[in-house]
C-alpha cells in the first residue's frame, strides 16, 4: 500500500470507522467545490447508516442531496453530472439495491470510456454498504461486491481499517474512472486509532496486515478482523499466519498476494461472498495460474454458505466464516 | 493366463476350443486369447483331462490367473493343480516386503513400486496379479505438493523415495527436504496439529485416463527400451541385382504359389547373417548377454485394424527358401487373421522391421528388449551404382542396424551388415 | 398545406386540456437560408442512411443498424433549438440526431465501417456514436438508460449555474421503462434544465404504443409529474422547431425540465430488416404519404424559395458528402488489435 506521510508529527486520533469515512467526506467537500454527496436520506437523515451525520449543516442542501428512492435515476444522474464536470458521491444504502441501479453501473458507467473510444471519463464514486452480521435477513445483507470486481471498467475498493476509511475516498475521487467503495456493515461502529501521520493512501497495491511465515490469510472488507483474530489464535498454538488485506478487488493486486505465497507456501482465502463464481476463486485461480510450485498444501477456503442469508442470530452466524473456521481452514492447510 | 509376449499384463479370454472333460496333449491349441496387441491361440503345456474351467469367456484376467485345471492323464488322477504357469511362492524375501524374485522382477519391468502394491497371497504375499493390478491402475502416481515437487527437482531428490507426512501421504516440501539432509524445518509443530500421516493409499488414487491398450503398452516398452539400451546405429546399401536376377530366373521356372518375393531372400540372409554373427542374435538378461541357441526371427506385421505384432519365425537360417516363403504368408495371414500360437510370440531372438512397402529407404528401428539388435529394410529401388568403373543402375536395398552398446560394439555390428550384404551376392547358397 | 394549419395541429398543451399552444405570433419566420439548410440536414440524414442499407447489404456495415428514415424531422427540429454548448443524449437509434448535431458524417461513416477514424474509434458502432466535443454522449443501446445520464448532465449544469440545457431523445419504449419515470421525477423535482423529447413512432419494435401502454396520451402522463409537456406533429419540422425553441428557451431561462412528444414514425423495420408483421402496409403507406422531406419541399416550393435546379444542387451537394465520407471510411484504418485493452481505465493501464 502506497501511503503518504504527513510532514509534521500529527498526533494519533482515537476514531471509528463511521467517523474517519465521514472526515474523508468533509475534506473532500471543502478541498473541491466539484464534489458532491447524493443518495437516499444522506442529508437531514444523517444517512442511514449516520455517516453523513452533520454534512448537511455544513455543505447545504446542494451538495448534500436527499434524492427519491430511484437508485438507477440517482446513480444515472451521478454519472451524468461526472460526464458534466462533477465529483459526485453516491451513496446507495446497501449493495442488495444497488441491483436497482445495476444497468447504470454496468452499462454506462463501466463502458463510457471505452464505447466512447477514450473520449468521456466517468469520475463517479459509489458508495455503498456490504455484507452481513446484524441479522438484516436476506436482502440487507449480502456481499456482491464480488460481482462487481468481474466488470473491467471499474475500480472496486473494500476498506477494512480506519486509515483506509478515512482516506481511500480522496484517493478514489482523484480517479478519472468509476469508483465503488464498499463499506462492511458490521465495521461502521469499529474502534482504533487512526495513524495520524498517514495523509494519503493508495488504490492499486494490497496490504499484509499481519506479518507471518506458516500460511497466508487472504481477505478483505469485514472478514479481515475475523481473519486477524484467526491469526491470533493460530499463533497460540505456534502457527504463523500472514493476513493479506486485499484492499481492492478490481484491480486485484496478484504481486502481493503471490509474494505472501511465495513466502508462506499455503493459503486460505476468506471471503464473505458466495464460494460458486466468487472473487476468493479468482484469487485461488491466480495463485495456481501463477504460483502453483510455490505451493505445499491445496488452497483452502472459507465463504459464506450458499443460502440467502437468514434472520436468525445462530443461522446467520453458522453461514458467515468465522474466526473459529478460518483458524480450521488454516490447520489444515498446514498439516 | 499364460505371458504371450514381454509387454503383455492382462488377457481376455475368447473361446474355449476344447469342452469339460475333453482329452488334451500337451501343444494342443484349447483356447483363444485377446491380448492388448492381438487374439492368440493358447497352447497346453500339459497332458490329461479337463476338469474344470475357472474362467468365462469374455472375462480379462492378470498374467498368472489360472484358466482350467487339467487332470494328468494316468491311472491316478490326482486332483489337478492350476496349471498356466503357476506362481511359485516358496522363496523366501529378504526384504519386508513378501515377493517372489519372479514378482520383483515383473514389478521391475512394470516400473510398480511393490511397496504401493496390496499384496493378496497367503500372508500378505504380493502376487503376479497384484502386481498386474497395480500397473494397470497406472504407475504408482506420488502425491506431492507442487512446492515438494519443485524442490525434488532442484535437490535431486527421488519423490518416490520420500515417505509423505502430509494429508493423504502426500510428500511435502519439508519432507523433501529431510530427504535430502538440508533441513527439514518445523516438522514437529506440524505433526502436533496436523492429521495422523497414514499409508499412501495408492490403490485410492483415480487412474490418469489411459491410452488404448495396445498403444500403452507398446509406449512401455519402447520408453523402457530408449530407457535401459545404448543404441547404436550402422547402415549399409545392398546392391541386389544378382539377388533379384537369380530370383525371377527362379520364379520363372515356378508356378505362381511358389514364387519367391525378394522378402523371402532377405528375410533368409539375416537368419544367416545373425548365426554368423551370434553376439546379435540373443538377449540381455540380468547385466550380461546371453546368446541364444538358435535364430528366432521376429518379424514385424502391421496389421490391417492398426498396430502391430512381431511374431517369431524359428530356424530361418536353416529353412529351404520356398518354406520360408511359406512359413511367411503363413505367419501373415494368421497374424492378421489374430490367430498366432503363443510359441510364435515367445521372445524372438533378432527382430527384422521392414518398411519398405511404407516407401521409406531407411529404417533406425527401436530394439525389443531384451533383444539386442534390430534389422531395419528400407524399400528395394533401382539407384546409379559404380560397377567396375562404370555407372550403371541396379536395384538396392538399404539395410541398417540398431545394436546395444551393451552387449556389442561397431565392429560386430558391421560384421553383421558385411555378411548380409555378401550373403545376398550368393542367392544360390541361401 | 401552409405552416399556419400545421401549426395549430401541432403541439398541445397536456394534462387534460387538448386546446392548440403554438408559439407566440411574434416569432420571426424561418429564412430561406435557413429553410435550406433544415432541409439539406434532413436529406443529409435521409441519403447516409438510405447509403447504409447499401452498405449493410454489402455487408461493408455489420451489426445492428436502426434506420431513422421518416423520423428526420425531429432530430433537424429539435436540432435547431440547440446551441453549441448544450448537450444531447441519444438512443440506438441515432444518426440522425448525430448528424443534425454536426457529427461530421465521415466520422459517423467511419465508424459503422469499425474504423479507427470513426467518431468512437470502431469501438461503439451504429448503436454508439459518441463526440465529446460537439457534447454528443451516445448512442445509449439500452432503452431508457440514456435519461438518468442526461438528468445528471443538466444537474452538473445547474450546480455550477451555467445555462445550456441537455436534450435527451428517447421513444415511447423508454416511456414504458422505470429509468424515464424515475427520472422525469428526479428532473423535475430538482428542476433541472432538461428537455425530454419522446420519439413516438407508435412502435416499441414490434409491440404497439396501445399494446404497451394503459394511457396513450404520453404528455398528459408525463405533466403529471409537474413539468410542461406537449405533443407536436414529428413529420412537420417547422412545427417540431417551433415547439422546440419554445420548450428549450424556457428549459434555459430556469423553467425546470419540459417534454415534447414528437409524434413521427420510422419507415423502415425496427434493425436493418425485419418481417413488419406488427404493421399494416396501409399504415406504412398513410405514414408514407406524410413524408416529412417531401412536406418541407412542397411547402418551400410554394413559397417560392425552391426550384428544380436548388433541389438539384442540394442532392448533389449531399451525396458528395455521402460519397466522400464511404471513400475516406473505406481507406481507414482498423484500430490495431494491440490496442484492444486501450481505454478501459484510464489510468492503471492495465485490466487487472
Amino acid at each position: 500500500m502506497n501511503t503518504r506521510q504527513s510532514a509534521g508529527t500529527a498526533e494519533a486520533t482515537r476514531t471509528t470507522y463511521r467517523e474517519a469515512l465521514r472526515e474523508g467526506l468533509r475534506e473532500a467537500l471543502r478541498q473541491d467545490d466539484r464534489v458532491f454527496l447524493m443518495g437516499e436520506d444522506v442529508g437531514r437523515y444523517g444517512g442511514c447508516f449516520g455517516v453523513s451525520l452533520g454534512l448537511l449543516e455544513e455543505f447545504g442542501p446542494d451538495r448534500i442531496r436527499d434524492t427519491p428512492l430511484s437508485e438507477s435515476a440517482f446513480v444515472g444522474a451521478g454519472i451524468g453530472a461526472a460526464l458534466g464536470g462533477m465529483r459526485p458521491v453516491v451513496e446507495i444504502m446497501t449493495v442488495n439495491f444497488s441491483l436497482l441501479a445495476l444497468d447504470q453501473i454496468m452499462n454506462n458507467a463501466a463502458t463510457l470510456l471505452h464505447m466512447s473510444g477514450g473520449q468521456l471519463n466517468v469520475p463517479i464514486v459509489i458508495r455503498m454498504t456490504t455484507g452481513a452480521g446484524r441479522q438484516l435477513a436476506a436482502q440487507h445483507s449480502h456481499s456482491l461486491e464480488g460481482w462487481y470486481a468481474h466488470i473491467p471498467g471499474i475500480r472496486v475498493l473494500t476498506p477494512a481499517t480506519l486509515d483506509d476509511a478515512r482516506h481511500m475516498l480522496a484517493a478514489a475521487l482523484a480517479d478519472p474512472d468509476p469508483v465503488l467503495l464498499f463499506e462492511h456493515g458490521s465495521l461502521y461502529n469499529a474502534e482504533g486509532v487512526l495513524d495520524g501521520t498517514i495523509d494519503a493512501v493508495g488504490l492499486d497495491s494490497a496490504s499484509v496486515r499481519r506479518p507471518g511465515t506458516d500460511v497466508s490469510v487472504i481477505t478483505y472488507g469485514g472478514s479481515l478482523p475475523k481473519a486477524l483474530a484467526a491469526a491470533e489464535t493460530l499463533a497460540e498454538d505456534g502457527i504463523s499466519a500472514e493476513v493479506v488485506d486485499l484492499r481492492s478487488l478490481r484491480p486485484l493486486d496478484d504481486a502481493t498476494v503471490l509474494e505472501s505465497v511465495a513466502r508462506t507456501h499455503r493459503a486460505v482465502i476468506v471471503d464473505e461472498g458466495w464460494r460458486s463464481g466468487s472473487i476468493s476463486a479468482e484469487v485461488m485461480a491466480r495463485i495456481t495460474e501463477q504460483s502453483f510450485y510455490e505451493l505445499d498444501a491445496p488452497l483452502r477456503r472459507v465463504c459464506s454458505q450458499e443460502v440467502p442469508m437468514p434472520y436468525a442470530r445462530q443461522l446467520e452466524e453458522a453461514a458467515l466464516p468465522q474466526p473459529a473456521s478460518i483458524v480450521a481452514a488454516a490447520r489444515k492447510a498446514v498439516a | 493366463m499364460p505371458s504371450l509376449g514381454a509387454d503383455m499384463d492382462e488377457g481376455t479370454l475368447v473361446e474355449w476350443l476344447v469342452t469339460r472333460g475333453a482329452e488334451v496333449a500337451r501343444g494342443d491349441v484349447i483356447a483363444v486369447v485377446e491380448t492388448a496387441k492381438s487374439t492368440i491361440e493358447v497352447e497346453c503345456f500339459e497332458s490329461g483331462t479337463v476338469t474344470e474351467f475357472l474362467i468365462e469367456p469374455g472375462t480379462t484376467v492378470a498374467v498368472g490367473t489360472p484358466l482350467a485345471v487339467i487332470a494328468p492323464a494316468g491311472p491316478t488322477p490326482a486332483p489337478g493343480p492350476p496349471v498356466p504357469l503357476p506362481v511359485p511362492a516358496e522363496a523366501v524375501p529378504a526384504e519386508a516386503v513378501p515377493a517372489t524374485p519372479l514378482v520383483r522382477h515383473q514389478a521391475a519391468v512394470e516400473g510398480v513400486s511393490l511397496q504401493a502394491v496390496h499384496g493378496t497371497g497367503r500372508g500378505g504375499r504380493i502376487r503376479r496379479a497384484d502386481v498386474a493390478e497395480a500397473a494397470r491402475s497406472g504407475p504408482a502416481r506420488v502425491i506431492a505438493s507442487p512446492l515438494a515437487r519443485r524442490l525434488a527437482e532442484s535437490l535431486g531428490v527421488d519423490l518416490s523415495t520420500v515417505r509423505g507426512t502430509g494429508s493423504r501421504g502426500a510428500v511435502k516440501a519439508d519432507d523433501v527436504r529431510a530427504a535430502a539432509g538440508t533441513g527439514g524445518g518445523k516438522p514437529a509443530r506440524r505433526g502436533a496439529v496436523g492429521e495422523p500421516a497414514g499409508p499412501r493409499p495408492a490403490a485410492t488414487q483415480t487412474p490418469a485416463a489411459r491410452p488404448a491398450g495396445d498403444r500403452l503398452a507398446i509406449a512401455r516398452l519402447m520408453s523402457r527400451a530408449k530407457r535401459e539400451i545404448p543404441h547404436y546405429y550402422l547402415s549399409t546399401t545392398v546392391d541386389l541385382a544378382a539377388a533379384l536376377e537369380w530370383m525371377h530366373r527362379r520364379n520363372s521356372t515356378l508356378p505362381v504359389t511358389e514364387r519367391l518375393v525378394p522378402a523371402a531372400l532377405l528375410l533368409k540372409a539375416v537368419a544367416r547373417a545373425a548365426r554368423e554373427v551370434p553376439e546379435l542374435n540373443g538377449h540381455w538378461r540380468e547385466d550380461r548377454f546371453v546368446p541364444a541357441a538358435g535364430v528366432r526371427l521376429g518379424t514385424a506385421v502391421s496389421l490391417r485394424g492398426g498396430g502391430l505384432v512381431a511374431p517369431a519365425l524359428a530356424d530361418v537360417d536353416r529353412m529351404p527358401l520356398a518354406d520360408v516363403m511359406a512359413a511367411m504368408k503363413d505367419l501373415v495371414l494368421r497374424a492378421r487373421r489374430g490367430r498366432l500360437r503363443a510359441s510364435e510370440t515367445a521372445d524372438p531372438t533378432l527382430t527384422v522391421t521392414n518398411l519398405g512397402d511404407q516407401g521409406v529407404e531407411s529404417v533406425l528401428g527401436v530394439i525389443y528388449p531384451p533383444q539386442v539388435a534390430m534389422v531395419g529394410l528400407g524399400r528395394v529401388t533401382d539407384r546409379p551404382v559404380a560397377v567396375d568403373g562404370m555407372l550403371a543402375v541396379h536395384p538396392t536395398v538399404t539395410a541398417t542396424l540398431s545394436a546395444d552398446h551393451r552387449a556389442s560394439d561397431g565392429a560386430t555390428g558391421a560384421r553383421f551388415l558385411t555378411a548380409l550384404d555378401r550373403l545376398l551376392q550368393h542367392p544360390e547358397d541361401l | 398545406m401552409s405552416t399556419t394549419t400545421k401549426r395549430a395541429s401541432g403541439p398541445k398543451r397536456a394534462g387534460g386540456s387538448r386546446r392548440p399552444s403554438g408559439p407566440p405570433a411574434d416569432e420571426p419566420r424561418p429564412g430561406r437560408d435557413h429553410r435550406l439548410e433544415v432541409l439539406r440536414q434532413m436529406l443529409l440524414i435521409r441519403r447516409f442512411e438510405e447509403r447504409c442499407v447499401e452498405l449493410y447489404s454489402a455487408a461493408e456495415i455489420r451489426g445492428f443498424v436502426h434506420l431513422y428514415i421518416g423520423e428526420e424531422a425531429v432530430a433537424v427540429g429539435v436540432g435547431q433549438a440547440l446551441r453549441e454548448e448544450d448537450a444531447v443524449v441519444s438512443t440506438y437509434r441515432e444518426h440522425g440526431h448525430a448528424l443534425a448535431r454536426g457529427v461530421p458524417s465521415d466520422a459517423v461513416m467511419a465508424e459503422m465501417f469499425g474504423k479507427v477514424t470513426g467518431c468512437s474509434r470502431g469501438r461503439g458502432g451504429s448503436m454508439h456514436l459518441f463526440d465529446a466535443e460537439r457534447r454528443f454522449y451516445g448512442g445509449n443501446a439500452i432503452v431508457a438508460g440514456g435519461l438518468p445520464l442526461a438528468a445528471g448532465l443538466a444537474l452538473a449544469d445547474r450546480m455550477r449555474g451555467t445555462e445550456r440545457v441537455t436534450c435527451c431523445f428517447f421513444g415511447d419504449g423508454a416511456y414504458a421503462e422505470g429509468e424515464f419515470h424515475e427520472t422525469a421525477n428526479l428532473a423535475a423535482l430538482w428542476q433541472l434544465p432538461l428537455l425530454l423529447v419522446c420519439e413516438n413512432n407508435l412502435y416499441a419494435m414490434g409491440t404497439s404504443l396501445a399494446r404497451e401502454h394503459a394511457q396513450t396520451n404520453l404528455a398528459m402522463r408525463a405533466a403529471s409529474y409537474g413539468m410542461p409537456a406537449w405533443t407536436v406533429d414529428g413529420m412537420d419540422v417547422t412545427a417540431v422547431e417551433a415547439v422546440a425553441r419554445r420548450a428549450a428557451d424556457s428549459v434555459r431561462s430556469g423553467g425546470g425540465p419540459h417534454f415534447l412528444e414528437a409524434r413521427t414514425y420510422r419507415f423502415r423495420a425496427h434493425s436493418m430488416y425485419d418481417p413488419d408483421r406488427y404493421r399494416s402496409k396501409d399504415e406504412i403507406a398513410r405514414w408514407k404519404a406524410r413524408d416529412p422531406l417531401v412536406e418541407l419541399e412542397q411547402r418551400m416550393r410554394a413559397e417560392g424559395i425552391l426550384d428544380d435546379p436548388a433541389t438539384k444542387r442540394l442532392e448533389e451537394d449531399v451525396t458528395s458528402e455521402i460519397d466522400a465520407a464511404v471513400r475516406s471510411a473505406g481507406a481507414a484504418p482498423y484500430e490495431p488489435v494491440a490496442d484492444l485493452l486501450r481505454f478501459v481505465t484510464s489510468t492503471t493501464g492495465s485490466t487487472r
